[in-house]
């Protein structure tokens, strides 16, 4: 089986394009995480491939069905957090033997394939159909939802999975050398680390709307909390620190106005969904999510990084196609699971929704509230990657979750958990999907 | 400021040779007249491949700016912290070019000043493009 990228077909770019064809008819139902990680410990029981499979089983477990009724597999074949293998060293045979290895050595250490999966999931006897959704779960949760959708798959699994070794982050390769080719350096020459396009965006918000960084704090102190009440987060399982406002606000700078909180920790870990039809979800073990929507956006910035204008069209034009293929309006919203890694973008992506009535250069007013997982207006109940560390995908579990009225202690009180919408990664270039606890 | 060398590509060759003359060039689509920088095969306009290369007049505008404490690149490290800024071109506020802002003390970016090209070379000899904030009104 040769498994293929999804075609821009599977995804939803357009506005205009009325309801989503499926809305309502395809639910996501189980849930499984791995362990999480800071780094791998280079034992082959938690390579990125032994945590996948994990993920996998867990997922299966928990809708309740038998392995052998799967029969699609939905992931993103690229795991590294920023962190790469070493060209030329060798993958230790301990970990090579320890699993039925596809051609490529680093299947299953650096990079995942479906093939690689199947081959270590012989209790998956009649998966027909694989694609990949590349770049994280929220691209590669729309492709499954519209493969169940459009009936390539009944029963279908969606993972992503994240690898992180030794070293800092972005610090190895081009950017230890001496010299980039002349493509790369357009851009690179200048030393900015990966969160400096955000941060640039922040300062001209906070210049445009009089804002300043300390504003954040009660977003970033509500994003822990939330993230130690998520047991399958990286925070709540390996250092329960909570941050404080004056935490956040003596932090180094990373790229000034974005500080160390403003950034989130890579790690490894996996997590993976079962998506089916509404009809088969009925039966299974967990409450059905249904899907209302899926959209996406494919704003590019005109020139090196987006300005602020380019942000809040494109956030906005976002917020039309999410709702129109839902069929809801903002104040529909239970609560909002935006992306947030980094955190100084949440804010466009939710003044884009217009969450709660919310207009461009008020969310930071809006942080001063209550914005608690027991009050009316809950921000990022899961805690995101600022409470969770970066996956991506917490988001997501978290809306899965909470509609299932199973998220325990982060579970939201002051609303009913009805319809929920999460995605991201970036305001120029995110996958959104919208949850309901109800079909219709 | 050491910064790493640059091995100019075919599609950026343009580009660095015309650094190496103290000259800027921006890439323009001749069929909607649509400047575009970074450079690209085609245009991202109208999607035509007759792209040409124009010279600019040196001059912009500090758009934005932020200070990096933690740089990724080990040959800028000793040098933190250190300003990027965006630089608008006069000749279309779309087209942004980063700069260190050599001359302009770290933190103390004047948002919206003047700026004009000057050209630095890097630790391979190739000349990249600079700015520097022009003193009083030009």
């Amino acid at each position: 089986m040769s498994t293929p990228t999804a075609p821009a077909s599977m995804y939803r770019p357009d506005a205009g394009a009325g309801l989503w064809e499926h809305r309502g008819k395809v639910a996501a139902v189980g849930v499984g995480h791995s362990p999480t990680a800071r780094r791998w410990d280079g034992r082959p029981e938690t390579s990125v491939g032994a945590i996948s499979l994990t993920a996998l089983r867990r997922a299966i477990a928990d809708a309740g069905v038998a392995p052998a009724e799967i029969d699609g597999l939905v992931l993103d074949a690229t795991t590294t957090t920023g962190a790469y293998w070493p060209p030329g060293k060798p993958v230790p045979p301990e970990v090579l033997n320890a699993y039925n290895a596809t051609d490529d050595p680093l299947d299953g250490v650096a990079k995942l394939s479906a093939e690689w999966i199947l081959a270590n999931m012989p209790e998956l006897t009649n998966v027909k159909f694989t694609m990949y959704g590349p770049g994280c779960m929220s691209n590669a949760i729309c492709v499954a939802a519209q493969a169940v959708g459009d009936g390539l798959a009944n029963t279908c699994l969606v993972l992503k999975s994240w690898h992180n070794y030794e070293g800092r982050y972005y610090q190895g390769g081009a950017n230890a050398g001496d010299a980039l080719p002349g493509s790369a350096a357009i851009r690179a020459l200048w030393g900015t680390p990966a969160c400096f396009g955000t941060a640039l965006q922040f300062a001209e918000y906070c210049r445009k709307y009089g804002k300043t960084h300390d504003m954040m704090a009660p977003f970033i102190e509500n994003s822990r909390n939330n993230g130690l009440k998520f047991p399958e987060g990286y925070w709540a399982q390996h250092r329960p620190e909570q941050i404080t406002a004056e935490d956040y606000k003596a932090a180094r700078w990373i790229a000034k106005p974005a500080n160390l909180f403003d950034n989130d920790l890579p790690i490894m870990v996996s997590a993976a969904y079962l998506y089916t039809t509404a009809e088969r979800a009925r039966d299974m073990d967990q409450k059905p999510v249904y899907i209302l929507n899926h959209a996406c956006s494919r704003g590019r910035p005109r020139s090196l990084t987006p300005t602020l204008d380019e942000v809040e069209e494109e956030t906005a034009r976002t917020a039309r196609k999410i709702y129109e293929g839902a069929g809801i309006t903002a104040d529909d919203l239970s609560f909002e699971n935006m992306y947030d890694g980094f955190a100084q973008f949440h804010q466009f992506h939710i003044e884009g929704l217009g969450y709660r009535g919310m207009k461009f250069g008020e969310a930071l007013d809006f942080y001063q509230g209550d914005i608690s997982i027991s009050g009316p207006n809950p921000i990022l109940p899961s805690g995101g990657n600022v409470g969770c560390g970066r996956s991506r995908f917490w988001m997501h579990t978290d809306c899965i979750q909470q509609l299932q009225q199973r998220a325990g202690a982060r579970q939201v009180t002051g609303v009913k958990p009805e319809i929920a919408v999460s995605g991201g990664p970036m305001p120029l270039g995110g996958h959104f999907t919208v949850w309901s606890a109800s079909p219709d | 400021m050491a910064k790493q060398g640059v091995v100019p590509d075919d599609l950026t060759r343009p580009f660095w040779e015309a650094a190496n003359q103290d000259r800027l060039v921006i890439q323009c689509c001749t069929a909607c007249n649509r400047l575009q920088h970074p450079p690209a095969a085609h245009c991202h306009g109208c999607g035509s491949d007759e792209v040409e290369w124009k010279e600019m007049s040196g001059r912009g505008t500090i758009y934005n700016y932020g200070v990096v404490h933690d740089c990724p690149i080990r040959l800028l490290q000793d040098d933190q912290p250190f300003n990027v800024a965006v630089i608008m071109l006069d000749e279309d506020p779309g087209i942004q070019m980063y700069s260190h802002l050599p001359g302009t003390p770290v933190d103390e970016v004047p948002v919206h000043a003047a700026v004009e090209v000057v050209f630095e070379e890097t630790a391979n000899g190739q000349k990249v493009p600079e700015w520097r904030v022009v003193a009083g009104d030009r």
